[in-house]
């Protein structure tokens, strides 16, 4: 690339600007620009990662230490100062004296955090066995694809449950807690990997025909480099697309394992474990408990499906 | 055509090997029955015996034979934590999740196509895009926070005052656990037989059918403006025919084909997200069992709502597929 003539303008000028520029400026950058659903879910979605990557500095209190909790603060309502200490808090304490807005923060990060494990452990699954069945064919391609059809049929958070429960029996019992996130991300991620496949596939078979696959071939390169290198890099936007849509299914899967008490261990709640505890206070009238973790829960999913379906919109040539 | 149904049931039957598979695996991988049906006080002869009893001395394929011939004939083991044979337990629970993904099902579909229709027809009104907004947080709400905010609002209810009165009005009072009274219906222990039973399946009908509701309308509104564009609609108008003729004769008929298998496979569904309002709920049906069973690890229990939620998955499948042959002629030529 280097006898490319540097003085036509054009060209200078498309260098000197940065990759977010060109980000910015490009088809899909346009089509960010004038969508106001895409720019209000986008903020909101990074505005959540962002408070739950530095919820330790955010974070008024920290949850998970008994000798910062004062019992006597236990189940004061939001924004009301405590009847014992005068302590008032955002929204409102549990019965443990525990600061609700604090817990909603650490607990975004566990949902996050096993939200895009799963994810690219499902997308990293799945691309690459749609591409070795698409590229490879033959008796890899009917397997492959055959236990994809199987796994189809059944939801993916009956599988999810299934694989967490035969994990659960595998490991013994002094260790389920310590597993348990990572057993959440392997049965999650397993339990998705299959779209990535799919689709993975169906652009490999339209790529690999292509002339530009054939000269690569011909100049003599292996086939995992064909692979990584040259089919994958064209086979991707979908992906990111599918890669969207997965972590608002995964954050919702997480959440729902979590509430059924077969997801995070009660040491490391995520919203989903919150829901769980507010539940059982319902009856009592402490709404704030249930209320605010579930309300963070819905726009967390909510914004992060509405930015999906706009990428999906937005990569999708026949709509432009 | 005789190929293409011998070879969907081919196919049938292999996946039904398959995950006959993997709960036998379950079985015989995760942890030792020996360990879990025995206390702490056994002998040498007792693990014998059992070992014996259970032939786990056996090879592996003759174990999974066994197993399959055994699980065909309705002997799905014993529930390590409640000491009963499977099948019994699970037969005492089915009736509940049936009852409640029928009545849910039911839900779906009639408020899906009514929605779906009028939403189409509709599509500029303003309760037409009101109610397609609102389907969109329905579809991004799980199902256990439907069920929690179902409670919340008509279980424990919510003091509304009345205008201009100091009246308050309280909007809870709905039954939110468990089945209500049941009674007997000739011979099916059915929730229907008392005025408790049927307001108790309100509320989890409501959560588990709400998902599949919005999908059904988007389905339905989707495929109907379609078929409102196409030549033979406008065709009908120019023949002068009125407006309910075309949209419920002409569009609607078109419109069923893809809903009708999209419904089909949403069965299944429900049937595995009734786990999740069952919990919800504490409904006492198979799939709180499951639940049960996993916290638990009660192998033989999981293994075997594993068999029957297959069989169930596998047959309709099986049956959509036959049907959508039957009732779209252009597949039957090929």
């Amino acid at each position: 690339m280097t006898d490319t003539p540097d003085d036509i303008p054009a060209v200078s000028e498309a260098r000197a600007q940065s990759r977010l520029a060109r980000a910015w400026d490009s088809d899909v950058g346009y089509a960010f620009r004038h969508s106001p659903v895409a720019m209000i879910s986008a903020i909101v979605t990074l505005t959540l990662i962002l408070a739950a990557v530095f919820a330790p500095l955010i974070a008024p209190h920290d949850p998970f230490n008994p000798a910062t909790l004062n019992l006597l603060n236990g189940l004061t309502a939001p924004g009301v100062p405590s009847a014992f200490t005068g302590e008032t808090f955002l929204l409102g304490t549990d019965d443990q004296g525990r600061d609700v807005f604090s817990t909603i923060l650490y607990g975004m990060r566990v949902s996050l955090f096993v939200g895009f494990a799963a994810v690219t452990f499902a997308l990293v699954l799945g691309v690459t066995l749609g591409l070795i069945a698409a590229y490879v064919g033959g008796w890899t391609e009917t397997i492959i694809m055959r236990i994809a059809d199987i796994q189809l049929t059944f939801p993916s958070i009956l599988v999810a449950m299934l694989i967490f429960g035969i994990a659960k029996g595998i490991t013994p019992i002094e260790y389920r807690d310590q597993v348990a996130i990572a057993v959440l991300i392997l049965a999650i991620g397993l339990s998705d990997w299959v779209q990535f496949a799919r689709v993975v596939r169906g652009a490999t078979l339209v790529e690999k025909n292509k002339e530009y696959v054939q000269a690569a071939r011909l100049i003599g390169r292996s086939p995992f480099v064909i692979m990584a290198r040259h089919i994958l890099p064209n086979v991707l936007s979908p992906v990111l697309v599918i890669a969207t849509i997965s972590l608002a299914l995964a954050i919702i899967a997480e959440a729902t394992l979590s509430f059924l008490g077969v997801g995070a261990p009660p040491t490391e709640p995520s919203l989903g474990t919150l829901i769980r505890i507010g539940q059982t206070f319902l009856f009592s009238g402490n709404w704030w408990i249930l209320v605010f973790p579930a309300a963070t829960l819905l726009v967390l999913a909510l914004s992060v499906n509405l930015l999906g379906d706009w990428l999906r919109d937005a990569l999708n040539p026949r709509l432009r | 055509m005789l190929s293409f149904i011998l070879r969907r049931i081919f196919q049938s039957v292999l996946v039904l090997l398959v995950v006959g598979l993997v709960a036998f695996a379950m079985f015989r991988f995760v942890g030792d029955p020996i360990d879990t049906m025995l206390g702490q006080e056994r002998t040498l002869e007792d693990i014998d015996r059992l070992r014996e009893q259970l032939g786990l001395n056996k090879p592996f394929f003759i174990q999974y034979w066994d197993f399959l011939v055994r699980a065909v004939q309705g002997d799905l083991g014993i529930s390590y934590r409640q000491g009963r044979p499977v099948a019994e337990i699970i037969a005492e629970r089915l009736p509940a999740t049936l009852e409640l993904a029928l009545v849910s099902g039911a839900l779906a579909l009639f408020f899906g196509i009514v929605l779906g229709i009028f939403t189409a027809i509709r599509r500029d009104g303003i309760t037409a895009n009101l109610v397609m907004s609102i389907s969109l947080i329905g579809v991004s709400l799980p199902t256990f926070l439907i069920g929690v905010l179902l409670i919340y609002g008509f279980g424990v209810g919510i003091d509304i005052r009345i205008p201009f009165t100091d009246m308050t009005f309280n909007t809870g009072g709905m039954p939110t656990f468990g089945r209500g009274d049941t009674g007997e219906i000739f011979g099916w222990t059915t929730g229907f037989a008392t005025w408790d039973g049927i307001q108790s399946i309100i509320l989890p009908a409501i959560t588990l059918g709400l998902y599949q509701m919005t999908l059904i309308m988007r389905l339905v509104r989707a495929e109907m403006l379609e078929v409102l564009r196409a030549d033979y609609i406008r065709f009908a108008r120019a023949r002068g025919l009125g407006d309910r003729a075309i949209n419920f004769r002409h569009a609607l008929k078109n419109t069923m084909v893809p809903v009708i298998t999209v419904t089909g496979l949403q069965l299944g569904s429900i049937i595995a997200f009734a786990i999740i309002t069952e919990t919800v709920f504490q409904w006492p049906g198979v799939g709180l069992l499951f639940i049960n069973a996993i916290q638990f690890v009660d192998i033989p229990v999981m293994a075997a709502y594993l068999m029957l939620i297959s069989v169930m998955f596998v047959a309709i499948n099986l049956i959509v597929d036959l049907l959508y042959v039957f009732i779209d002629p252009r597949l039957r030529v090929s």
